[in-house]
């Protein structure tokens, strides 16, 4: 029991919290949430979160959060904070970027 | 091609321009930075940019209700405002009261990961949205440059610069683009080629361990514009670039004219003093009393209840008030009212521009009828001889626009040519006063003479300059037989000259009184023969008269005895008193 609940612990806190900030449907804005779904849905699991923000709606935002390049994707969980910009079209720079295991889904049952 | 069309359209009408407000900048530009356009400010570390940048923004928005935005890359707004306190610039006051939005845009490269195609358009919106904000006119990118090191795509970068700077025009933004200055183009990352309206390039160097800032307008288009490197200079009051003027060679003169301070010059200067707005030029070897005349000159401008600029180079100005009040001349009093400002600096202390600078900027706080600079010759040690008179020049011209009188003070070496200023600013000077010692008899005397005065009739004398305690005095200096004199021996020579005349003198009275005497004694010989002649006369008349008498009593007694006898003719009586007489 105590070890189950040491490994769900361990399991929630790796929770990836993603955020895609983008500016309006631009044809780069649409490939990076596209792409990024994929390799989330390829490479993390179920343990994410994406949140897609939209500057044009939310200009202030931008500012608050330093953002510059669109789109520009931000692991704000686990710490710390990584970004990546461009439209996610290498996957493999992408995982290495997000520092998520490719195969830490395989490594668990071990 | 698109490009071009649409940038040629607006120009139809003369080109428009945003004042900066930065004093000297509007002048030399001929009146602002272009409006509605991106200004390229470059330069290399240290030299200003920024604040050449911040300055335009501040005073737009206080000077020409014109708010502005400030997208700073490489210091945070807070940094930014603690530093451009110390010039009165109140950022945060400014922001409060939405004249200015202040924007800090990080680029850490380590934090990003690149991965396929992105564009900058963060960085559009985020300035769209500052500039909606306060309603902005003018924006400032500092240092945009910083981003060529947050990312790696060049192509990328390039493109959207080209954009940025399109987007900054068709919003019509007045911008300054800050720029590190690049080794081959003028900018690290060729920016100028994108902006290529308006490019400033800032320059500072040490020379001789003194730094100097320079200015060009390296290119502004659709507009003349001043083409020289221009000093500048950064204080507490911002950036000041030269020349305030130019050099133009133009101003009025004027006939008013203005007391010396020294009676006895004035008296050689036609009886009026200098004219107003002239430069006058006074030169002479070490302990010639130049000093002494030009804190006259001061005086006498206080006293007349104008203000005087005393700029000195050599004493502080305590030590200047002090030594003046052993000739009778009193500067505290004026210095008390404010009527005399009295600035002291080492000439090593600055570059000449920076003297220049801190010239022009003291005129414009003191706004002086004179100024006086006392000595220019030092300014030599700060500068080499070329930049010094191109500094003298800018001053002069600057002083006669101004209708200032100026007094410039200058030494002579030991064993240079008298009639010869080491600045060669001799030409320029309106009126040029020689002081000069003369040697003598084991003495040395102060001698002055006007050697040049422009528009006056102007004496030709050599006068002898006393330092006395009731103030200066200009005497005749002896010119006769022996040569010129002056001091000591001018006295002798006097007192000589005097005894010549006392003993002249004396012998002329004893000759006078000789002749008196002799007048005296002549006129008693005059009156002792007088006396005898009366004499003379008297008993000749006396005789005569006894004679009469005998004559008239021997008649009587003929007529006696005739009429005694009774038978007389008048003739026989008279004949026989001729007888009668002769017988006698």
């Amino acid at each position: 029991m105590k070890a189950k609940a040491k490994a769900q612990k361990t399991k929630s806190s790796k929770v990836v919290d993603l955020r895609l900030y983008i500016a309006g449907q631009t044809p780069k804005s649409l490939a990076a949430i596209s792409n990024l779904k994929r390799i989330c849905a390829e490479h993390v699991g179920s343990r994410f979160r994406i949140e897609v923000i939209d500057l044009s709606k939310n200009p202030g935002l931008a500012r608050d959060h330093q953002i510059l390049a669109i789109p520009t994707l931000v692991r704000s969980l686990p710490v710390p904070i990584r970004k990546i910009i461009g439209d996610l079209s290498n996957t493999e720079q992408v995982v290495i970027g997000l520092d998520i295991r490719p195969n830490e889904s395989e490594k668990e049952p071990r | 091609m698109a490009k071009k069309t649409k940038v040629l359209t607006p120009e139809l009408v003369p080109l428009q321009k945003a004042p900066t407000g930065i004093r000297g900048l509007d002048e030399v530009t001929g009146g602002g930075l272009p409006k509605g356009r991106t200004t390229i400010v470059c330069g290399g570390p240290g030299c200003g940019k920024t604040m050449v940048g911040l300055e335009f923004l501040v005073r737009g928005a206080l000077e020409f209700s014109e708010p502005g935005v400030l997208l700073a890359f490489e210091e945070t707004p807070e940094e930014m405002a603690i530093n451009v306190a110390s010039l009165g610039f109140n950022l945060r006051d400014l922001a409060n009261h939405k004249k200015l939005f202040l924007d800090y845009i990080s680029v850490e490269p380590s934090e990003i990961a690149e991965t396929g195609a992105y564009d900058l358009e963060g960085l559009f919106i985020r300035l769209q949205d500052a500039v909606d904000r306060v309603g902005a006119k003018r924006v400032l990118l500092d240092t945009v440059e910083a981003l060529f090191s947050g990312f790696s795509n060049g192509g990328i970068l390039r493109a959207e610069f080209r954009r940025l700077f399109r987007w900054l025009k068709d919003r019509e933004l007045t911008t300054i683009v800050t720029a590190e200055r690049g080794e081959v183009t003028l900018t690290r990352e060729g920016l100028e080629e994108y902006v290529s309206d308006c490019v400033i390039l800032l320059d500072h160097r040490i020379n001789e361990q003194i730094s100097a800032r320079r200015m060009r307008i390296v290119k502004y288009r659709g507009t003349k514009h001043g083409a020289d490197e221009y000093p500048f200079l950064i204080d507490e009051q911002g950036i000041s670039i030269l020349p305030v003027t130019g050099l133009q060679l133009q101003h009025k003169a004027s006939n008013e004219r203005v007391p010396s301070g020294v009676p006895d010059l004035d008296e050689m200067l036609e009886g009026k003093g200098y004219f107003r707005g002239s430069s006058v030029l006074l030169s002479g070897t070490a302990g010639s009393g130049k000093t002494t005349l030009a804190a006259a000159f001061a005086d006498a401008t206080c006293r007349r209840g104008k203000r005087c600029l005393f700029i000195d180079f050599e004493e502080s100005s305590n030590q200047v008030a002090r030594n003046m009040q052993s000739v009778g001349i009193n500067l505290e009093q004026w210095s008390e009212k404010g009527l005399l400002v009295h600035e002291a600096w080492r000439p090593t202390q600055y570059g000449i521009e920076t003297h220049l600078l801190r010239i022009h900027k003291l005129i414009e706080k003191v706004k002086p009828e004179s100024v006086i600079l006392d000595p220019i010759t030092n300014l030599i040690n700060s500068s080499s001889h070329k930049e010094v008179h191109s500094m003298l020049i800018r001053l002069m011209d600057y002083l006669k626009g101004a209708q200032i009188t100026a007094l410039f003070v200058s030494l002579t070496g030991g064993g240079e040519v008298l009639e010869k200023t080491a600045e060669g600013i001799s030409s320029l000077a309106d009126t040029w006063i020689l002081l000069r010692d003369v040697e003598l008899n084991g003495e040395r005397n102060r001698c002055l003479y006007v050697l040049k005065s422009r528009g006056m009739a102007h004496s030709n004398q050599l006068r002898e300059f006393l330092l006395t305690k009731q103030g200066i005095q200009l005497i005749p200096a002896y010119l006769g037989t022996e040569g010129v004199l002056t001091g000591s021996s001018r006295l002798a020579q006097e007192a000589k000259e005097k005894a010549g005349i006392r003993l002249r003198q004396q012998e002329a009275e004893r000759k006078r009184q000789e002749l008196e005497t002799k007048r005296l004694a002549l006129k008693a010989q005059i009156a002792s023969l007088q006396a005898e002649l009366h004499a003379a006369e008297r008993e000749a008349k006396e005789v005569s008269r006894e004679e009469q008498e005998r004559v008239d009593e021997l008649k009587r007694g003929r007529d006696d005895i005739a009429k005694r006898r009774g038978a007389l003719s008048g003739n026989v009586s008279e004949l026989q008193a001729n007888q009668s007489e002769d017988v006698s």
